[in-house]
């Protein structure tokens, strides 16, 4: 059994600003931050839910929806843009037989844009979860992948 | 020799970033020791007299900044900006991986100055490992009893570009949505949780111990006199050494691109240069025989911003850069004020009709009005600055825009 909700949230309870730290640990168990844990950080940290919510859905990184065990996030800042990014993201659609925003029907992985990740010396850039993947071909995109599966 | 001139990336991969030890074994934390021996008036003193300008983008006197926080206010804190979220920027990155320690070293110093007891390094989400070898480089420091009771604490922000706004990224680390406050009141008056702040970008609290050590005169005689010391670049697009350099700031912008850069990636010639991240100016071939530092990259129409250099070549569709630009601010525009929101709403638009061969004159002339209007009544930086590399781009390469247009 993992831990609850609360017990995620628990830790923060008393840093001053805790909730984003908060929400961070508990995407770091889920992935994303589920409906009841949102509430639950809420009563913790004695704010109204819609104000939990309005933190929880303003960071690109959190998510309220369910994701996927891996999120693949495509760099496509100017830089990885005119490296070639719009390849791999189609290469990554096709090998995955998803869209930007969907997540594969087994529940592995989420595909996501996002903006430049600060690993500017060697693009096009994806990330996998923490890992950093450099110089991304759409060619290596099954040899990456292959990794996680 | 390329003209680099290393200080803060002096002892890059021959010292171990997280062990204090290792730092003072090639001179760190004499800045500090020096420090504790001054007055906060001293200290301050010194740091104008060094003429440091803040490395984050804005270029404003560090020393200037510090003075400003009241002395008696009973609680201050000092905020480091590790937020880099310009495209194309990895500097703070470089400089956390090479030498944390002079980072953590600057903060202590301007606890010091202002008479602050904690510190907190505000860290992009994108940058785990960096709040992990950050926890390290403290808890290091910590043991070898440098920072005797500075307290600094790692937090980590969450994709957010505007978050690197000074009062987004406070309110961020209060916990709440990272939205830009109205100024004044600045941060150095009423900051995180209200009270006295100090907010300064990685690479300006890396200078400070360097300027404490070897003496303010020392510091302001290297480089641009108005924008002494160096500056850490990071190369990116179509140029054969995409990597990061620090040179000394009256450093050549030509030279960045073929003595560093090793020139445009197979022969080809240059076609622009976009220097400071997505939010900067597009320069075209004519002016970059230009000295990068803030001032002659302003008389130019451009702004050295973060440091980061955007090689385009002569093969480039330049229109198609700037409309994925302008989709950059369209998605981080937090929001609220309107000629932001809906402006770079409206402005992604144009250009996407534009770049895909579907937009008209007006569309053009319209793009240059709302970009007057974004930059005169926008909330923050952000909406100010992003029409600029729009505008740029049609001012310089406007053939390349008619060529597109219905
Ligand atoms: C939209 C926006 C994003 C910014 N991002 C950063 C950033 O990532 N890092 C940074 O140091 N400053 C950033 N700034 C500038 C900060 O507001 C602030 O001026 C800076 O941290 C002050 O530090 P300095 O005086 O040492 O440069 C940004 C400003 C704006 C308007
Ligand atoms: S200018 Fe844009 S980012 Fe800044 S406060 Fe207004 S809406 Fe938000
Ligand atoms: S532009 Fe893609 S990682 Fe920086």
């Amino acid at each position: 059994m993992g831990k609850s909700y609360a017990e995620i949230i628990m830790p923060y309870k008393d840093k001053k600003g805790g909730l984003i730290e908060a929400f961070h640990a508990l995407q770091r168990e889920f992935n994303y931050i589920p409906e009841e844990a949102l509430k639950e950080a809420a009563r913790i940290f004695k704010i109204p839910e819609s104000k939990a919510y309005g933190v929880a859905t303003f960071y690109s990184h959190f998510s309220v929806e369910k994701r996927g065990k891996y999120i693949i996030r495509m760099c496509e800042s100017a830089p990885c843009h005119v490296a070639g990014a719009g390849e791999v993201l189609k290469a990554l659609e096709q090998y995955l037989g998803i869209k930007v925003g969907e997540t594969t029907p087994d529940g592995k992985f989420t595909l996501e844009l996002c903006e430049c990740v600060g690993q500017c010396q060697a693009i096009p850039v994806i990330t996998i979860n923490d890992d950093v993947v450099l110089s991304v071909s759409p060619e290596r995109i099954p040899e990456i992948l292959k990794k996680y599966e | 020799m390329n003209g680099e001139k290393r200080i803060l990336l002096e002892y890059a991969d021959k010292i171990n970033p997280e062990k204090a030890e290792d730092y003072i074994k090639v001179g760190g934390y004499k800045g500090l020791e020096k420090a504790r021996k001054m007055k906060p008036k001293q200290i301050i003193e010194e740091v104008k007299k060094s003429k440091l300008r803040g490395r984050g983008g804005a270029g404003f006197s560090t020393g200037m900044k510090w003075s400003f926080v009241p002395e008696h206010a009973p609680v201050k804190y000092v905020v480091c900006n590790l937020d880099e979220g310009e495209p194309g920027t990895y500097k703070d990155r470089i400089i956390c991986e090479k030498n944390a320690q002079a980072l953590l070293e600057g903060m202590a110093i301007c606890a010091l100055a202002i008479g602050a007891k904690k510190g907190y390094i505000y860290c992009r989400g994108e940058y785990p490992h960096i709040v992990r070898l950050l926890n390290n480089a403290i808890e290091s420091a910590k043991k070898a009893g440098v920072l005797e009771d500075f307290d600094i604490e790692v937090r980590m922000g969450a994709g957010a570009y505007v978050c690197g706004e000074e009062t987004a990224l406070i309110e961020s680390i209060e916990g709440k949505r990272g939205e830009p406050r109205f100024k004044p009141p600045f941060p150095g008056v009423e900051g995180l949780w209200g009270v006295p702040t100090v907010v300064n970008n990685v690479e300006t609290f890396a200078c400070i111990p360097y300027i404490l050590t070897h003496g303010a005169e020392w510091f302001a005689s290297i480089g641009a006199p108005d924008y002494p010391g160096t500056k850490v670049l990071t190369l990116t697009g179509d140029i054969n050494n995409p990597t990061y350099f620090e040179v000394p700031t009256d450093y050549l912008l030509s030279d960045v691109i073929y003595k560093l850069g090793g020139g445009i990636k197979g022969g080809r010639k240059l076609k622009a240069v976009q220097v400071g991240g997505s939010s900067g100016a597009f320069i075209p071939p004519e002016n970059i025989h230009t000295s990068i530092d803030f001032d002659s990259m302003s008389r130019i129409g451009a702004s050295l911003g973060s440091g980061a250099v955007f090689v385009l070549d002569e093969t480039r569709d330049i229109v198609d850069v700037a409309t994925r630009i302008a989709k950059f601010f369209e998605h981080e525009s937090c929001g609220k004020c309107n000629p932001c929101r809906e402006g770079t709403f409206r402005m992604y638009e144009m250009m996407q009709r534009i770049n895909a061969g579907r937009g008209s004159e007006e569309d053009l002339e319209n793009i240059l009005v709302l970009s007057r209007v974004m930059q005169k009544a926008s909330l923050c930086g952000l909406g100010q600055a992003a029409p600029i590399p729009i505008e740029t781009t049609i001012k310089h390469f406007r053939e390349d825009y008619m060529r597109k247009l219905m």
